[in-house]
């Protein structure tokens, strides 16, 4: 009889005794990748993304506390609405842990609002509203690769310095295009600037010659484009055309990537200033990895795309520190853990979410200077990551005391 | 200064100008909606895929023969023109027949795949076109600055409605095409190729179309979404115009690029929707349009 009990007791024992994939929910790590794939910012992030965090996981060996690490994708086509009923299906009944990318403000701020009430971790790379950090923010909600104050720092800073004191903006009518208007205007206006005026288009226009027109008889100095992705690539080709550069005022694509610059082409492009996280021409490290990711898509990586590659990265180093991919454990060591990787060497995650690292700020070459395709940038100035970002106490953000 | 509604007139007559200009465009795309409509009874889904074909046929000639503008003025439109030929005598002809749904799901599928192959070899940000050197530059009228090649826009493309509309009205093939939609069995009996008609008209919509997308190159990126963009605005001119009626496309075209121009001054937010709201008002006053018939 005793012998029984033991025996029971030995196989109860057993049966609790979590073989270490258990601590991972499901048996898998799954990462959702979640952006515009086929509307106005399909190059800004796009399946490009998806490349990046799958070579993030093959980086990583597959394998995350021996358990295999899984990444899906969908196109939310700009849309809050059909983003929500994406990730709802994610979360709900497709187990999945995580979710990344978020081009698109909008989708961004309701993606992590859903997160939250469910208790998921959620990486922004892909958009810009400094909001996912502010008073908007999340314990579990991340914003890596860039946002809308180190793009006013750093292009704005820039244009200011030169003599661009007066302003006029050209603004994408969503939440994205106000804040990044309003931090550009409050910078400018600190910097002893003034903001004469702007103008609000509707997402994804194709003719900017009547806003073109009103920035052009506002006299201002620089006309700043608060919008992305094909929307910007069109207001400067147009820009052009209706002699505002020849006419002396000076454009500021305040969120422009290698993958739009590509785009338009050097021609119109040339002289534009910008801020990017990344560049593939700068180091060895960081022309290896252009490489790479060439090699497999045909086109260099922008910041969102390497930003990309980083999130997943770290949050299969923190799923590994934590020997569990539970919520709390996970975030707890995102917020602590440094961030080294190609994407950055200095990185930190403040208690607000935000990643904290440096920024560059870019000239684009003229045809001339460019030796060969992607030979686009000359990297001006490092802006350092306290410089460029918002301290995390005075975000806003309710978490940070 | 004089003032009108608190806008500086220099202001406003720039913005008729460019409301103008865009006006060209939506007058060249819905005419040949019109022509296909008004013949053909089907409702081209394709057209903003056929325009945007228009413009890729133009940059691939530069980039992979190094043909210019000018050949591609003509190259480019004749290109698509042969596409949709193609299109009409393989695939759509074969749904005259059946209930005009037919013909608007399939341009709908056409256009999505057009798109995306486009959109899976090219991206989205799009392609440079130059402005050809002829046309380069621009001119300070006193209330604006206009760039020539603009000027050109407005020029070709009142020539091209012009034309078009002319030879519809006016010319004996005309003729044969209007008796054609009025009774086909009765042409057909007087000895002309009835299916040879509805072919060359549904090429001729869709060359214009691609007309449209050259003569828009050097102005938008070249992107596989330019199309798209459009064509939504282009039914709803079409609409307005009344469906079928070649002269309200062309007259309805040019009126709301200079609506869309105008909401773009005083409340820009609206001026994606405007052409919509102006549509439903036009829907609820004379439902067959401005310039239609009533059925």
């Amino acid at each position: 009889m005793k012998f029984l009990h033991l025996v029971s007791a030995a196989l109860l024992a057993a049966t609790a005794i979590p073989a270490t994939a258990a601590e991972i929910s499901d048996g898998k790590v799954k990462i959702g990748i979640l952006n515009d794939q086929s509307g106005v910012y399909a190059d800004f992030g796009g399946k490009w993304s998806v490349e990046a965090a799958k070579m993030a996981v093959e980086d990583f060996g597959g394998k995350v506390q021996g358990a295999p690490v899984e990444v899906i994708n969908a196109d939310h086509q700009n849309k809050p609405d059909i983003a929500s009923n994406i990730a709802r299906q994610w979360y709900d009944t497709e187990q999945v842990d995580a979710i990344m990318e978020l081009t698109t403000s909008s989708v961004a701020l309701a993606v992590q609002g859903l997160s939250q009430e469910k208790k998921k971790i959620d990486i922004v790379t892909g958009a810009a509203t400094s909001d996912l950090t502010g008073k908007n923010c999340s314990p579990y909600g991340f914003h890596w690769a860039y946002d809308t104050h180190a793009l006013a720092v750093g292009t704005g800073g820039a244009l200011v310095k030169q003599g661009g004191d007066t302003w006029f903006f050209l603004t994408a009518d969503y939440a994205f295009g106000y804040s990044l208007e309003e931090q550009t205007g409050n910078f400018v206006k600190s910097q002893g600037g003034k903001v004469l005026g702007s103008v609000r288009h509707p997402l994804a226009t194709t003719d900017y010659s009547s806003f073109l027109l009103q920035a052009q008889s506002s006299g201002a100095k620089v006309v700043g484009f608060a919008n992305a992705g094909l929307d910007t690539a069109n207001s400067i080709k147009q820009a052009a055309e209706f002699g505002l550069v020849s006419g002396g005022q000076r454009l500021a694509a305040l969120l422009f990537t290698i993958a739009e610059v590509h785009g338009l082409g050097l021609e119109a492009a040339q002289g534009l200033s910008l801020t990017e996280g990344f560049y593939w021409d700068r180091n060895d490290e960081s022309r290896a990895f252009g490489k790479r990711f060439f090699d497999r898509t045909g086109r260099m990586p922008n910041m969102i795309q390497v930003g990309t590659y980083s999130a997943v990265s770290q949050y299969l180093k923190a799923i590994d520190k934590a020997g569990t991919d539970e919520t709390e454990a996970v975030s707890k060591e995102l917020h602590s853990m440094p961030v080294d990787d190609v994407f950055t060497h200095n990185g930190k995650v403040g208690a607000n979410g935000r990643m904290i690292y440096d920024m560059y700020l870019m000239e684009v070459k003229k045809p001339s200077e460019s030796k060969q395709l992607w030979d686009y940038y000359k990297v001006l100035a490092t802006i350092p990551g306290d410089e460029a970002y918002i301290k995390p106490e005075e975000s806003g953000c309710p978490l940070v005391k | 200064m004089t003032m009108v509604f608190g806008i500086p007139i220099q202001a406003l007559l720039g913005q008729l100008l460019v409301g103008l200009i865009n006006g060209s465009f939506y007058a060249m795309l819905s005419l040949g909606l019109a022509i296909i409509f008004g013949l053909l009874r089907v409702i081209n889904f394709a057209h903003g895929a056929q325009y945007m074909l228009g413009a890729f046929a133009g940059y691939l000639m530069l980039a992979w023969f190094g043909i210019g503008y000018w050949p591609a003025l003509i190259l480019a439109p004749l290109v698509v023109a042969v596409v949709g030929i193609v299109v009409e005598r393989f695939a759509l002809s074969r749904l005259y027949d059946l209930d005009p749904l037919y013909g608007l799901l399939f341009t709908f599928g056409l256009a999505l795949v057009i798109e995306g192959v486009f959109r899976y070899y090219y991206g989205v940000s799009g392609n440079p076109y130059p402005v050809p050197a002829l046309l380069a530059g621009g001119e300070n009228l006193g209330f604006m600055f206009l760039p020539i090649y603009r000027g050109w826009v407005v020029v070709a493309s009142l020539i091209v409605c012009l034309t078009t509309w002319l030879v519809i009205e006016r010319t004996k093939l005309g003729s044969y095409l209007r008796a054609a939609t009025e009774n086909p069995r009765l042409v057909q009996a007087f000895g002309i190729n009835v299916p040879l008609l509805l072919t060359l008209t549904y090429g001729l919509g869709s060359g214009l179309a691609g007309l449209a997308g050259i003569l828009a190159a050097p102005v938008y990126q070249v992107s596989p979404l330019m199309g798209s963009n459009l064509i939504i605005v282009v039914f709803a001119v079409v609409v307005v115009g009344g469906m079928g009626s070649i002269l309200g496309a062309i007259v309805t075209g040019y009126l709301l690029g200079l609506v869309e121009g105008l909401t773009k001054v005083f409340y820009p937010e609206a001026s994606s929707i405007v052409i919509f709201v102006v549509m439903a008002i036009v829907l609820l006053l004379r439902p067959a349009g401005l310039f239609g018939k009533d059925a």
